[in-house]
């Protein structure tokens, strides 16, 4: 069994929470006394029925308010596959938080209401799935009970959805009418829409194949940590801990060193102190070389034959993180990259991009919060990247603000 | 065309990772993370089931070294003397230091007051001790074992998460978590808790302790004991919890389900003595773990919230 991680998005009202309680219920992963905490806190709001949103809102001022305002992770499974769903807030405002939840994910669940079609928060958000490089995404069409769970309607919404999805990298859409409230098309099939002939919101989650998206290609290895124990028996162990971000590494693999450029031949691939023969994506193990050459934590061990970009100049598209000060031509951060930090400056913000239209915004003088713009910056030591949408490990960078320590800006890098 | 068939060798090839694996490694990068970020990281060590999957995960992270950092444990003075004893155990064998503090000593020290009557708990005296123990080490990163899916504020917390010099947790100001890109920069004094098995569930731990061979503290298997049936909930009859005229005292089979402080911990009735069954019977459980066991967390719907705030786990 494997796990598919996916982001829900919508605006605030779609019924993002009600659907996501709608799939832990008739999925079965709602715990009796969960259930009881709801029904209760239901009455004390007056909300009526049993309210399925109140399953993901966590914090206090999120239940005092009826919104969704950090990123919340929820965990189920059916008998094929395990979830970690995560919502992101609908609210304007939280845009980074979708960012935040979008950068991890798998799928993108984007809901759109049947009687409002394609609004410009849709517009925004499949542009955040197909910015951060998101698979598969699902566009539900909800509250089709609203629109007397009409095909035309559903049709309509799927043909402009449609034109809007050829504008974007979207690889793989679906588009499913359902009901959160009624559970139509989400785990159960619908009765009331007996013209739709598609797969349920479930099928689709169950069935895609993720291991399909990862990069299998280039070898990329972050060093995180260099394993010395220095005892008697292990004097001479040198052993390099990290992550495989693509590719795979196996024994007798020729490498290289970035940025330093030094070569070398895998001795040795160990996982929990035993030798395994083949390090594959996503796998946490030790390398151990041939050759006693100089490596600390932020190089990078590659594929001999299939080096990434080395290069102190980047370009990237920015979502900008930060409510309190602004993204500046000519301001300083930290460019966190894999497992290097460096220095770096941004050198021009080349246009802003309207996340709603789509439209390049030229002569833009500095970023706001929530705003994304493709930058170019300058490091102080070279980074050994691919671009993201080839790879989206190794392509990934943050920026970090040098005084306040904030993570300030997510960065996909060109 | 042909890319179509080519996409389709390489999924037929290629199995799809086990979940189990994915997450132990997530965890193992978590871990070397905070290795490679942090001068002075602790593991925050319990004797209950998800510290001691973290020590497990932090002896393969870092194998054959031993684990470079100490494993710290704030004794309420109030645990279970089970895991008291492994917590002990373990630490001998697999060469760890261990750094206790108790919570008895900040009373003292800090003239604290004391929860009175029948529910009273030094669970939230914790915290003192805690914040105390990271300032007189210094640690700047405390490595715990909380899961997302424990409770509704965890749900909301970031694996990297950031506690001021007063320990404080702000969920309004928390830093955004992209990737797999954790941010630990900090200023002096200031430090971070770290969550690796943030993404796993109470299921997804037992049925890693099964398949590493991990042997837990007997309290985790049903066993007869004398308790105290109070408010419906079978609370471990020991002096350290203040008796009350309604209490009953009643011997039955049970297991523990989470092995927390003993004033707020209840019991679960239950035959099952293995992990097996242990597994078997949390699966069609219909209750979930804290719900059935905390009693810390029904105090308001927000006790969590409150308590991270003020500098908790």
């Amino acid at each position: 069994m494997d796990l598919l991680r996916f982001i829900t998005a919508g605006s605030v009202d779609d019924g993002k929470s009600t659907l996501i309680g709608r799939l832990l219920f008739d999925t079965k992963n709602i715990l009796a006394d969960q259930m009881e905490a709801i029904e209760r806190a239901s009455k004390t709001r007056n909300a009526g029925e049993i309210d399925l949103a109140l399953l993901t809102d966590g914090l206090r001022s999120e239940r005092e308010q009826g919104i969704t305002i950090d990123v919340a992770y929820k965990y189920f499974q059916t008998p094929n596959r395990k979830f970690i769903s995560i919502d992101a807030p609908g609210h304007i405002q939280y845009t980074r938080n979708m960012v935040t939840g979008a950068s991890n994910a798998d799928l993108a669940i984007i809901l759109v209401d049947a009687r409002h079609g394609v609004v410009e928060q849709t517009r925004r958000h499949s542009l955040i799935a197909s910015m951060l490089g998101i698979p598969h995404v699902i566009v539900a069409v909800n509250k089709m009970d609203l629109v007397g769970n009409s095909e035309d309607a559903f049709l309509e919404i799927a043909k402009s959805y449609q034109e809007l999805a050829q504008k974007l990298a979207i690889k793989d859409l679906t588009i499913i009418p359902v009901s959160a409230l009624n559970g139509d098309n989400i785990v159960d099939r619908s009765t009331s829409m007996n013209w739709y002939t598609g797969e349920t919101l479930l099928s689709v989650l169950e069935n895609v194949n993720v291991l399909k998206d990862q990069n299998l290609e280039d070898g990329r290895f972050a060093v995180q940590y260099v394993i010395r124990p220095q005892t008697d028996e292990l004097h001479d162990y040198r052993g390099y801990a990290g992550r495989v971000q693509s590719g795979s590494f196996k024994k007798g693999d020729l490498i290289k060193v970035l940025p330093s450029e030094q070569e070398s031949k895998i001795a040795k691939i160990e996982f929990g102190g035993n030798e395994i023969e083949e390090a594959s994506v996503l796998e946490s193990v030790t390398i151990l070389l041939e050759d006693d050459i100089d490596i600390s934590r932020g190089d990078t061990i590659v594929s001999l034959n299939n080096a990434p970009i080395v290069s102190q100049d980047i370009e990237a598209l920015v979502c900008w993180m930060d409510d309190r000060k602004p993204l500046k031509a000519g301001s300083k951060y930290i460019l966190q990259h894999g497992t290097a930090r460096s220095r770096c400056s941004i050198r021009d913000i080349e246009y802003q991009i309207d996340i709603n239209s789509y439209e390049k915004i030229d002569e833009v003088d500095s970023l706001k919060l929530n705003d994304v713009a493709r930058i170019i910056l300058r490091t102080a030591q070279p980074i050994a990247y691919d671009p993201y949408q080839k790879n989206r490990a190794n392509g990934a960078a943050i920026l970090i603000d040098e005084t306040s320590n904030v993570t300030v800006g997510a960065c996909m890098i060109e | 065309m042909s890319i179509s068939v080519n996409e389709a060798s390489v999924g037929a090839e290629k199995k799809a990772p086990d979940y189990l694996d994915q997450l132990e490694a997530e965890a193992i990068y978590i871990m070397r993370e905070v290795a490679g970020q942090f001068e002075r990281p602790a593991l925050l060590f319990s004797g209950g089931k998800d510290s001691i999957t973290l020590v497990h995960l932090a002896q393969k992270a870092f194998a054959p070294g031993k684990i470079p950092f100490p494993l710290v444990h704030v004794d309420t003075g109030h645990n279970f003397i089970e895991a008291i004893e492994y917590r002990d155990e373990l630490a001998k064998k697999i060469g760890a230091k261990l750094i206790v503090r108790y919570v008895e000593d900040t009373i003292k020290a800090k003239g604290l007051k004391e929860q009175t009557g029948k529910n009273a708990s030094r669970n939230w005296l914790q915290t003192f001790t805690l914040l105390d123990t990271i300032e007189e080490f210094e640690f700047d990163a405390c490595i715990g074992g909380a899961r997302r899916d424990e409770e509704k504020a965890r749900a909301k917390e970031r694996i990297f998460s950031f506690r001021d010099e007063f320990g404080q947790w702000d969920p309004k100001r928390q830093r955004p978590e992209l990737w797999n890109l954790f941010n630990g920069r900090i200023q002096k004094g200031e430090n971070v808790r770290v969550f690796p098995i943030s993404n796993w569930t109470e299921l997804d731990v037992w049925a890693y302790l099964k398949r590493e061979g991990i042997a837990l503290p007997s309290i985790y298997f049903a066993h007869e004991r004398e308790l105290i049936l109070r408010d419906g909930k079978l609370l471990n009859h020991t002096p350290v919890i203040e008796s009350d005229p309604e209490d009953q005292i009643v011997t039955r089979q049970v297991r523990f389900r989470t092995v927390g402080d003993m004033t707020c911990t209840a019991a679960v009735e239950s035959s099952a003595a293995t992990l097996d069954e242990v597994i078997a019977e949390i699966t069609v459980s219909r209750i979930s773990e804290r719900g059935e066991t905390r009693i810390d967390d029904q105090q308001t719907e927000a006790a969590m919230e409150d308590r991270k705030k003020g500098g908790y786990f």
